[in-house]
């Protein structure tokens, strides 16, 4: 049977690779053919293109996938012809083929509208990855830019011009509201306010009349008079069904555009099937990319029964809730969000200070929820969706699913995923139930979150539900009374604390005695790293001490960080950021003498990337020898304790915040710890050192210093929580080795203070207990053990620097010590270098 | 550690010779010194030059076991192996790329995270304290 398949976009491509895990796929042979050049990239995550993400990185399988799947694969050759007596298709590059079955998933194109002057250079559209080195090449000369369109992707295009640089960029918007197909009103003023301080211009109820400057774009007018200069435009103001082979071969097309399809995503042509945002189904286009997976599905399914009478089932319709992050904003909306009437009863919730925007719809009995939309805040969608989708009967307050149980904490989402129904959608990327996940552990005894992912691809698209995941395998273990260990790995059958215990008992020192005396096997990537943390947070030894050098995680093997490429980065410790003009000369000096990327970082340092592995240690050498330390980088340990200026220049400073920032960051410095750890010093309340996003943040008071735990940035932010006020210095230190000791003792492995605590029984009423109030009479214990590792603080690469045997660790051929690796090259880029890659 | 064997053998070993080098074996394939037993950390790998290619060569101590792979990771196209954690999994020896942790076996190549790329494996053997890598004829892809 020959199947040929027009697009080579995401749905496209997801037709070929669920095609193939069915039996009856063997029978095919595949023919695909693609517009770009490119095989099936992510255009969902388009905007990452410009964040740093390259389009290999973007692909949805390499080149050769299709290849090894014997899937004949023709780019840049989009078919001109459908010729649909003799079943056959024509390309731009003249091959014909025939085909008994033919999938159209040519997508759609951006909708353009009339406006005259829309073809001046400088305006672009907002689609392919062309288009967006198009605007990359073309911003670089771009002041100001304004984007036609304030929906989901008119934002998305926002950010992208954002990204290039343009932060002068105006966000037209026909309609009186941002993204009106999605949210309310109140969600769209939120939404906009919260848009415009992050530095957007946004307009609504604008009609731009005409699009001036020759040959470019230098401005805008607008049908109420107005105008405004710019000098790059995008436009993303909707999308247009590619349908135009469908409409030439006298397929059946709706008015508006799309193919028409029924149930079975079958055209008017029995034999030619649409899927994806081409195709119309009952008059709807579904232009989000989960739809057109499922629409792969039902075609697939079609296709592979044809021969047989087939029964119903197949495509019927799909739920558009979405849920993303518009620059930094989320912004989600589930099951019906417009609902209003008698039938339903509305709770909004909104904070305009925060930027937050609840509003839930629910069933005039109270018991259902009927939909609703989430701005600044959809960390409870996941929830939400399927309490909606399975009409979970809600809580007596309706009002607590999103504002909480005032007091609680994450505890109440493992018990939502108890109470969801056998066929609730948990991952809708793949369409996995929640019967089907614990089917995998009770049939396949699937216990980890990757089994999962490797028996029913659940969580394997966006990776969304993967927290739900692991909430239902815990929660069915339990279910059929099994004891529910946190073991390390296979090698290990102990919990990380439970390790930590050990160890310190039996007094192991290395990783092969702790693997001969407490674990069994060989070990791996994840207990080898888990246990030398373990040992650096109970002896502080040098990690790379014969024996436990091949068990640190590569970073920590070669005490710097490895970027693209295989070069590595080098971070000198700078405390607290205060480095003197003769300092910053030597990395400076540095830098150029080893070629290096120079970049500020974050966290108030100096980044060097891009040094050769042999050059490493002599770039250490010299920066020791100009008064610098090891930074940490590398390791799961502290990093770096930020600082405002503080009350020595900062006229507001109550305390001089960047001695108490240099005196933490150096009796902290080389801590090794579950996971990273950051902190910051603030000299006022206004806190410009950002402590309240730290795992230890410390605020001047008048009166002393407020200490604040468990703060992240990061993926997932949370704000740092009070444990202490108006502390002096030293109670303060006290504090925080309780503290660090503390999480260092009983946290899993990679896990941040934050989720140590969100999963911590009590939550920081307990740790508060614990550290302020000593409940558990382990405070002297504690802060000697951390004095213990204070004192045995060395410089690890000082020690490389001066012993030959480690330093012939760093060069990149055994058989040839000399030579650097030949592969590693880079391109140019303002004036420094990349990585070519 | 026994002073002689032989993983996955692929030729006689040819008796003998110590120096670095190409060492035919008779039926095509050869044997590469690569270096001194001592020159590759305990449970490790490092990076080996053969020509234009580069090969990740473990010392799996606690197995009493060596393994050689290609040094480029097939996922990101990375030249990185040879700095990768080793490891076992249901005791099938491992490694894990540096990168992003895939893991491959270090008997078959297979990958073992589940993805489909694999990396090609050579044997190796010991003798008087030096590494050979077994090259196979024809090239090594």
């Amino acid at each position: 049977m020959k199947l040929v398949i027009i697009g080579n976009g995401m749905v496209g491509y997801k037709f070929c690779e669920k095609l193939l895990t069915k039996t009856e796929a063997q029978k095919f042979d595949i023919t695909v053919f693609g517009e770009e050049t490119r095989p099936a990239y992510d255009r969902v995550h388009l905007s990452e293109y410009f964040a740093g993400k390259s389009a290999d990185d973007l692909a949805m399988a390499p080149t050769d996938w299709y290849a090894s799947h014997n899937i004949k694969l023709h780019l840049g050759d989009p078919v001109t012809h459908i010729d649909r007596e003799n079943k056959q298709v024509t390309s731009h590059l003249g091959i014909t083929l025939s085909y008994d079955y033919l999938v159209l998933a040519t997508g759609s194109s951006a909708f353009v509208p009339p406006i005259p002057g829309v073809e001046k250079e400088g305006v672009f559209i907002y689609r392919t990855i062309e288009d967006l080195e198009l605007m990359t090449a073309y911003a670089k000369k771009a002041r100001k830019g304004a984007v036609i369109g304030g929906g989901l992707l008119g934002l998305e295009a926002a950010k992208a011009m954002i990204d290039l640089g343009i932060t002068d960029t105006h966000v037209i918007e026909f309609a009186p509201r941002l993204m009106p197909r999605q949210i309310d009103e109140a969600g769209s003023k939120i939404l906009q306010r919260k848009l415009e301080s992050l530095g957007l211009k946004i307009f609504t109820n604008k009609n731009t009349s005409s699009i001036v400057g020759h040959p470019h774009i230098s401005a805008m007018e607008f049908t109420d008079g107005s105008s405004i200069a710019v000098d790059m435009l995008v436009i993303s103001a909707g999308i247009k069904p590619r349908d135009e082979l469908a409409r030439q071969c006298g397929l059946e097309t709706g008015n508006r555009g799309g193919i028409v399809v029924n149930n079975h995503m079958q055209t008017s042509d029995p034999a030619i099937f649409a899927i994806g945002e081409c195709a119309l189904y009952k008059g709807m286009i579904y232009g989000l990319v989960a739809p057109g997976y499922a629409m792969a599905d039902a075609a697939i399914a079609k296709i592979i029964s044809l021969d047989t009478p087939s029964g119903d089932g197949g495509f019927t319709g799909y739920d558009m809730s979405t849920k993303l992050k518009l620059i930094g904003v989320d912004v989600a909306s589930f099951g019906d969000p417009f609902i209003s009437g008698d039938d339903c009863r509305t709770v909004v919730f909104e904070d305009t200070v925060k930027g937050i925007y609840k509003r839930i719809n629910v069933s005039a009995d109270g018991k259902h929820l009927l939909g609703g939309i989430l701005i600044g805040d959809a960390e409870a969608y996941n929830m939400l969706l399927q309490t909606c989708k399975n009409k979970v009967v809600l809580p007596p307050n309706p009002e607590d699913v999103i504002l909480g149980s005032r007091g609680g904490s994450e505890a109440d989402a493992g018990a939502g995923v108890a109470g969801l129904p056998g066929d609730a959608l948990i991952c809708s990327c793949e369409s996995i139930t929640k019967d089907a996940i614990c089917n995998a552990v009770t049939a396949n005894g699937c216990e980890t979150v990757d089994s999962i992912k490797k028996c029913t691809k659940a969580g394997t698209g966006c990776g969304g539900c993967v927290p739900m995941i692991k909430d239902l395998v815990l929660h069915t273990m339990k279910a059929q009374g099994k004891y529910v260990r946190n073991v390390l790995c296979e090698h290990f059958s102990y919990s990380r604390q439970e390790l930590y215990d050990l160890v310190k008992l039996k007094q192991l020192t290395s990783y092969d005695e702790v693997l001969d005396t407490v674990g069994h096997g060989d070990g791996c990537e994840i207990c080898k790293p888990a246990i030398s943390s373990i040992l650096a947070s109970l002896w502080n030894d040098m990690i790379l001490k014969k024996g436990n050098d091949t068990a640190q995680d590569s970073n920590d093997r070669y005490l710097a960080n490895i970027q693209k490429g295989g070069t590595y980065s080098v971070v000198p410790r700078i405390p607290g950021g205060e480095i003197t003009p003769d300092k910053l000369i030597v990395i400076g000096e540095v830098a150029k003498k080893y070629h290096l990327y120079t970049k500020i970082t974050g966290g108030q340092r100096i980044d060097l990337f891009g040094a050769h592995l042999s050059d490493l240690p002599d770039i250490w050498s010299e920066l020791i020898a100009g008064g610098f330390e090891s930074g940490h980088a590398y390791g799961k340990a502290l990093r770096t304790v930020k600082s405002c200026v503080g009350s020595t220049w900062c006229r507001f400073g109550l305390h001089d915040s960047v001695s108490f920032a240099i005196r933490i960051e150096e009796r902290y410095r080389g801590l090794r710890a579950p996971h990273k750890l950051k902190s910051a010093v603030s000299g006022c309340i206004r806190e410009c050192a950002e402590a309240q996003s730290k795992d230890f943040g410390i605020i001047a008071t008048e009166k002393g210093w407020n200490l604040y735990v468990c703060g992240n940035g990061g993926s997932k932010p949370q704000h740092a929580l009070l444990l202490a006020t108006d502390l002096d210095s030293e109670t303060c230190i006290q504090y925080i080795d309780r503290f660090l000791m503390f999480y260092i003792k009983t946290a899993d492995p990679l896990t941040r203070t934050a989720t140590w605590l969100n999963k911590m029984e009590g939550g920081i009423n307990y740790l508060r207990n614990v550290v302020v109030n000593d409940s558990l009479g382990i405070a002297g214990q504690l802060e000697a053990e951390m004095q213990l590792l204070v004192d045995n603080y060395k410089c690890e690469w000082k020690e490389v620097v001066e012993t030959p045997e480690l330093r012939k660790r760093f060069n990149h051929f055994v058989n040839a010590p000399a030579e650097k690796d030949p592969t590693i090259a880079f391109d140019d880029m303002r004036g420094q270098k990349k990585a070519k890659w | 550690m026994n002073n002689t064997q032989v993983l996955h053998p692929a030729h006689e070993p040819d008796a003998t010779k110590h120096s670095t080098g190409y060492h035919p074996s008779g039926d095509g394939g050869s044997w590469f010194a690569a270096c001194a037993v001592h020159d590759v950390p305990d449970n490790g790998g490092v990076c080996v030059k053969y020509g234009e290619e580069q090969i990740a060569l473990f010392k799996f101590s606690r197995r009493g076991e060596w393994y050689a792979s290609q040094n480029l990771c097939p996922h990101k196209q990375q030249m990185a192996l040879s700095r990768g954690m080793i490891g076992s999994h249901n005791s099938e020896p491992k490694v894990a790329c540096p990168f992003h942790k895939k893991t491959f076996s270090l008997k078959t190549g297979e990958c073992l995270s589940g993805d489909e790329c694999s990396i090609k494996t050579y044997p190796v053997k010991i003798e008087n304290d030096l590494v050979y890598i077994g090259i196979t004829a024809g090239g090594n892809d």
